[in-house]
């Protein structure tokens, strides 16, 4: 079964594209931001600087995101 | 579990690392299924194929709304209850809205050229969506123009919530003003005017991206989170920096006149 947009498929592709690069933007910052925080986190750390309550800063490193 | 036990950062940290997972499955699935009934739905007898534009269009202008709703409800949080996590939901999701109401914007703006032979209309809800996302773009700079994320949250949950002043003008304004805009078919006295073959893949691409919507809010309350802990470890590292050397340089003074005299 084959899809028809018809005259204005365009527009139509424009809208759907779109959306996806700005849902993948959005995926990218998330994990990114993750990512950069994690990392600057490890390495205050690791320059002896923590938490009062001495627990790591990063509390679940096993996340993937 | 109660609520008040998810307002200590580092619980809310270990609960959503737990939940993050299951809501990324659930979206992808959702997604995957909406996407699938959007192609195949029938065209319409008026407008043809460009109906397909409103799967996606519709999704992201309610969540341009309701992303402001949540940001209104985290700054009375922030105003009222002093929520430890109510700034830090209100921040992450500031661009999570602005992206949503881009879209908005730019799908209804596709959808309109065909339909009615026009891009761009200064009518009355365009024109209120397109001060929505000004706004967004707004509570962001302030965000970022203020240092302090204490004074930062006040200046910002104030604006968030004169803001909210706008949501019922965005609503009700196809009632309000003659607009060219249509007026409400889904959500409306007297139920959907849309055809079951529209409404159920619209809803589930609305479900679809309201849990994409919280997925990406929880995941950049996280990423919030450890930003403000690598700020407070900044500055004891800072002011650790400066005692030493205030230690080093009074000792060195002390050495110096024990050798004068």
């Amino acid at each position: 079964m084959t899809i028809s947009l018809g005259p204005y498929a365009s527009f139509i592709v424009t809208s759907y594209a779109a959306a996806a690069i700005v849902v993948a933007l959005l995926i990218g910052w998330v994990i990114i931001d993750y990512r950069n925080q994690t990392a600057r986190l490890r390495e205050l750390e690791r320059s002896g600087v923590t938490r009062r309550s001495g627990r790591s800063a990063v509390d679940t490193p096993k996340t993937t995101i | 579990m109660s609520l008040i036990d998810l307002a200590n950062p580092t619980r809310f940290l270990a609960l959503s690392a737990r939940v993050l997972p299951w809501l990324v499955a659930a979206t992808i699935i959702l997604l995957t299924i909406g996407l699938y009934q959007s192609a195949y739905a029938p065209d319409d007898y008026q407008q043809g194929a460009t109906v397909k534009i409103m799967f996606i269009h519709v999704p992201n202008a309610w969540l341009s709304m309701f992303v402001w709703g949540v940001m209104s409800v985290a700054s009375l949080g922030t105003l009222v209850w002093r929520h430890p996590l109510a700034d830090v939901a209100a921040k992450a999701a500031a661009p999570i809205g602005a992206s949503f109401t881009f879209l908005a914007l730019l799908t209804g703006s596709l959808w309109g050229r065909p339909m009615w032979g026009t891009y761009w209309e200064w009518d009355a809800r365009l024109t209120s969506v397109l001060i929505l996302f000004l706004m967004y773009l707004g509570l962001m700079a302030l965000w970022r123009a203020v240092e302090d994320p204490s004074r930062a949250a006040r200046a910002a949950a104030v604006l968030t919530l004169v803001g909210a002043l706008n949501l019922p003008i965005i609503k009700f304004s196809v009632d309000w003003w003659n607009t060219l805009h249509q007026p409400a078919s889904v959500m409306r006295m007297g139920g959907s005017t849309l055809d079951k073959s529209f409404l159920i893949p619209l809803l589930v691409m609305a479900i679809a991206f309201t849990l994409l919507f919280v997925t990406l809010h929880i995941a950049a309350m996280r990423n919030e989170i450890l930003r403000r802990r690598v700020r407070s470890l900044q500055m004891m590292q800072a002011s650790r920096v400066a005692f030493s050397s205030d230690v080093g340089t009074a000792s060195r003074q002390e050495s110096a006149s024990k050798g004068v005299a």
